[in-house]
């Protein structure tokens, strides 16, 4: 059956990427109309962290984080309060004198980008966060890095492509996307752009799109106001995450502006299975409590788990993949980060102009993504 | 004091109270009505008195957010509502 | 410590389920938060003051071998390889219990609905003035308005009167019509008649008013007066404690992180009080709200089966009084008036402080609580989740890990399968 609604484009997820992309093509002129089989923001977008960091784990990943970052930093002075954006910038923390180096290294190449940072010495880095355990080698401060609320952005966003003409369906799932059209149920609904933002699911509608789950634990306190004042990762967090192990934790530490501490992450291969696997979160908060002793005493109040639409490359998949069909997914731990850039450069693709920064790398065609 | 009594500080000043009652009871006999400030600043006391509201939470012996209807006074124990100013 | 069963909550029906099983030879834990033994009616700081039967039954369990371990709560549990792995915090200590079957015996708290002024100190619940009383709380020469529904308010407002308070006022919500057939009922109990008489005559100056009910509370910093109304006249009363509080409602977090079903705010069980899980039993009130005297009888049941013995012999003990707790669920179902008391501008999570107005009624629980943090704070929802069934029509939100508020350190402990020992309890 056929509707008789007629969209420009389609965006199928009403996740942070997805909202942000509807804002950028309505903002473009066209009548978009956002199809969520849940409700915003309560996929992956209610499970992350919401960090706005940058990083350098490849030039492509730093050039769309740093991209990014600096469309959040635009939009700080008008985003509501719900979003709770906190620029309380990131302190990479560095056990030894081997991840010292490390760091200064890391300094260099955010150096060469015009990004500011400030290595810390140990004493720096105690006066900085005096719950980090003594001992530590010092650490690196990015001021520019941020931290907010991930669904009130989603539905900020939302909000702003509504006012652009969008509408927006929720409780509403597409079974299929076929040529120029996409079907809910008996519904088919016809576009000139179908722009698959499902996240974690975007490989479920698109089998051509090698995109898999990736499970990640977080833990939140109870308030406990003043405990850190940035977010705090380990330096070997960029490792855990590069590294397509099985199974990994890392330390990573953020302030909420309630007061109450957000403790991750693990990363874990195990498809769809959503339960929270109490050896992982252990080892997690162990992981945790190695540098922040103190957290010994603070209370957890809830554990939950999400999964992050992980690729091969850790890069995200922007831009066309056959006829009338794109895509804007994969961003795995950094969605919530650069949502912002690939809705650029997404609208940018659709429009025909040039991106602001190169867009090859993030094609759904690239060769490393059509070789897995 | 009596030998069925315990001194406990609250807020810094120090209270003798019987034995074996929860530190919530001690408090309310203090005369307390406020045992934390709600997220948007408002006085809270016990609601349920059995565990399950967090509505009594305070810090007792430097840790926050125990529930006050739980706990039993016991000798020394110090108990911070936060209301007044630590002496 | 290993045990061959773990029971969870120290009632009545916890207790009675420990002392069978141990009876019956089986290694027994009975875990409790409390600092003491004994449940919502009989914990008590001496056993002086209980009744009979309670006495008996604290002296058969103390008797009977079983461990019990109060400060104990169960923050965790899950089922491995070898039976089922229970995670307690017990004074900021992790306790790791192995058993091989569990009982659920964790009873029923207070169903509260936000009204304006409900959120001042001072306006506690029903229950809540005899748990505050028990634990030691003073309310000499206090006033007290009591606003609540079913049999609880008996006992309390007669406790509180021996307690020393002026109880001004009684109110429950349900009209005198409903909860007749319920009392018509009882008939056949004259002992329940008796008791509830002698309560009545430990108050019998206040008034104690049918179809009524509070409609807000007011007070600088503190309850100072509350209005009281039966849906055509209201009157204002100057106090110092409201105890209001819309009956019971069983417990269900840790079973439904154990994977039992849930329905009509209940576990599921079947006649041995099994649950919809293997190895797991439930009694008392988390089965259904019915009173110490099923609570009881599921206890002796749970505690038969789950040492594999027969409990046959107890059934139609329980079933009558499970006809009878229908009953009085019927009788005492709360009013619409009391579901609308909340204005927009009422905090109905008290966690978080939302009001009722920022909550969208045809959203999920999970959507309120993304998108304005209701259900978020310490409580998970147990009081405004609760609430918001009613008021909305919702269903539970999801249980996670833990089951309530843990230490970090207790939740890196609950993955290791070493051993703590356990001390006892008082
Ligand atoms: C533990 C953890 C920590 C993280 N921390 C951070 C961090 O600190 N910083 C950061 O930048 N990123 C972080 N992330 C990553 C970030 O959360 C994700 O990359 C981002 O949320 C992905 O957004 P999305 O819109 O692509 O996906 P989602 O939010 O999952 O949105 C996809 C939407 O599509 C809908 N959908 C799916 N299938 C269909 C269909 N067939 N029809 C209709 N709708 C459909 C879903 O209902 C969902 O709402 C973290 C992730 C995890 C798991
Ligand atoms: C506040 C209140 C007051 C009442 N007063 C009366 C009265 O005066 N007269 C009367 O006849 N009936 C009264 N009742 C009803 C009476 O309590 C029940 O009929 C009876 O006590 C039911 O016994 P139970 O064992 O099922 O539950 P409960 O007595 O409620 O016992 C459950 C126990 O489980 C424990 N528990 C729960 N969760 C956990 C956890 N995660 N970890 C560790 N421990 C846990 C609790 O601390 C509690 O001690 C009252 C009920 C309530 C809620
Ligand atoms: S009064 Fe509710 S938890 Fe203590």
């Amino acid at each position: 059956m056929k509707s008789g609604e007629r969209h420009d484009a389609i965006v199928i997820g009403a996740g942070i990427v997805g909202a942000a992309c509807a804002r950028t093509l309505s903002r473009d002129g066209l009548k978009v109309l956002v199809l969520d089989a849940a409700f915003a923001g309560g996929g992956t977008t209610a499970a992350g962290m919401g960090h706005i960091v940058l990083m350098d784990d490849s030039p492509e990943q730093l050039a769309l984080t740093a991209y990014s970052a600096e469309l959040w930093r635009e939009l700080t002075p008008v985003l509501p309060r719900s979003v709770e954006m906190d620029p309380c910038g990131t302190i990479w923390v560095a056990e030894d004198d081997a991840q010292m180096d490390a760091v200064r290294e890391k300094q260099r190449t955010y150096a060469a980008h015009d990004i500011p940072s400030e290595t810390l010495s140990a004493a720096r880095l105690h006066g900085l966060e005096p719950n980090l355990r003594s001992g530590l080698a010092g650490g690196l401060l990015v001021r520019g890095d941020a931290v907010l609320y991930p669904p009130a952005a989603a539905l900020w966003l939302l909000e702003k492509a509504r006012e652009n003409g969008a509408t927006i369906r929720e409780s509403c799932r597409v079974d299929e996307i076929i040529n120029g059209a996409v079907r809910v149920g008996t519904e088919v609904i016809e576009a000139d752009v179908i722009v698959n933002a499902a996240g974690a699911e975007a490989g479920t509608l698109a089998p051509a799109l090698p995109i898999v789950p990736r499970k990640g634990h977080l833990a939140i306190s109870d308030r406990a106001p003043g405990f850190c004042r940035h977010q705090l990762v380990e330096l070997g967090y960029l490792t855990s995450a590069h590294v397509m192990t099985n199974e990994s934790v890392a330390f990573n530490v953020q302030p909420r502006s309630t007061g109450q501490v957000l403790i991750g992450s693990s990363r874990e291969l195990v498809g769809w299975d959503g339960a929270t696997n109490r050896r992982v979160l252990a080892r997690m908060l162990e992981r945790a409590r190695l540098f922040m002793p103190g957290l010994s005493h603070l209370s957890i109040v809830r554990t939950w788990t999400g999964f992050r639409p992980a690729t091969i490359d850790k890069l995200p998949l922007i831009g066309q993949y056959a006829a009338n069909q794109w895509v804007a997914a994969g961003h795995e731990g950094l969605g919530i980060t650069t949502s912002l850039g690939s809705a650029e450069i997404l609208a940018d693709l659709v429009a025909g102009r040039t991106p602001a920064i190169h867009a090859m790398p993030f094609s759904p065609m690239r060769s490393a993504v059509a070789a897995a | 004091m009596n030998t069925a009594d315990v001194t406990i500080t609250i807020d810094g000043r120090a209270v003798t109270v019987v034995r074996g009652i929860s530190v919530a009871a001690a408090l309310i006999n203090d005369g307390m009505h406020t045992f934390r400030s709600s997220v948007t600043a408002t006085s809270r006391g016990p609601l349920c008195g059995m565990g399950v509201c967090y509505e009594c939470r305070l810090e007792i012996d430097e840790v926050a957010h125990r529930r006050a209807c739980l706990v039993t006074v016991t000798d020394g124990q110090r108990i911070n509502t936060g209301q007044r100013p630590r002496q | 410590m290993t045990a061959d069963v773990a029971v969870i909550g120290a009632g009545p029906a916890g207790i009675a389920a420990a002392t069978r099983a141990a009876q019956a030879g089986m290694r027994v834990v009975l875990l409790d938060e409390s600092p003491r033994a004994g449940g919502q009616i009989w914990r008590h700081r001496t056993t002086a003051g209980l009744p009979k039967m309670a006495r008996q039954w604290i002296a058969r369990l103390a008797q009977s071998g079983a461990i019990v371990a109060a400060s104990t709560a169960v923050v965790d549990a899950a089922r491995d390889a070898e039976g089922f792995v229970i995670t307690c915090e017990r004074d900021g200590q992790a306790l790791t219990v192995r058993a091989a079957s569990i009982i659920l015996a964790t009873g029923a708290r207070e169903r509260f609905l936000p009204f304006p002024g409900w959120t001042l100190p001072g306006v506690i619940g029903v229950g809540a003035g005899q748990a505050l009383l028990k634990a030691g709380t003073s309310f000499r020469g206090k006033r007290v308005v009591i606003s609540g529904s079913g049999p609880l308010i008996m006992p309390v407002a007669a406790a509180l009167s021996h307690g020393g308070a002026r109880v001004l006022f009684v109110a429950e919500q349900a009209a005198r019509s409903t909860v007749m057939p319920f009392v018509l009922g009882l008939m056949t109990r004259p002992l329940m008649m008796v008791q509830a008489a002698a309560y009545r005559a430990a108050f019998m100056r206040t008034p104690y008013r049918f179809g009524s009910w509070v409609c807000a509370a007011r007070g600088d910093g503190h309850v100072e007066e509350v209005d009281i109304t039966n849906g055509h006249v209201t009157t204002t009363i100057a106090c110092d404690v409201l105890c209001a509080a819309f009956g019971l409602l069983p417990n269900t977090e840790l079973a439904r992180l154990l994977g039992c079903a849930v329905a009509y705010g209940s576990h599921v069980i079947d006649e041995t009080q099994r649950t919809t899980q293997d190895g797991i039993y439930s009694a008392g009130e988390s089965t259904g709200v019915g009173g110490v005297d099923l609570a009881l009888v599921e206890g002796e049941i749970a505690g038969l089966s789950a040492a594999g013995k027969d409990a046959r012999a107890y059934f139609r003990r329980r079933d009558a009084l499970c006809a009878l707790s229908r009953s009085m669920e019927r009788a005492f179902a709360p009013r619409a008036e009391v579901l609308a008391l909340a204005r927009s501008d009422t905090i109905v999570c008290r966690c978080e402080d939302v009001a009722l107005g920022s909550i969208r009624r045809e959203w999920t629980p999970r959507q309120a609580k993304l998108y304005t943090r209701a259900g978020m704070g310490a409580c998970q929802g147990r009081v405004c989740g609760a609430a918001l069934e009613l008021i909305y029509g919702w269903p539970p939100d999801t249980v996670r890990l833990p089951a309530e508020p843990a230490l970090f350190s207790t939740l890196i402990a609950n993955s290791a399968t070493a051993d703590v020992p356990l001390g006892q309890g008082d």
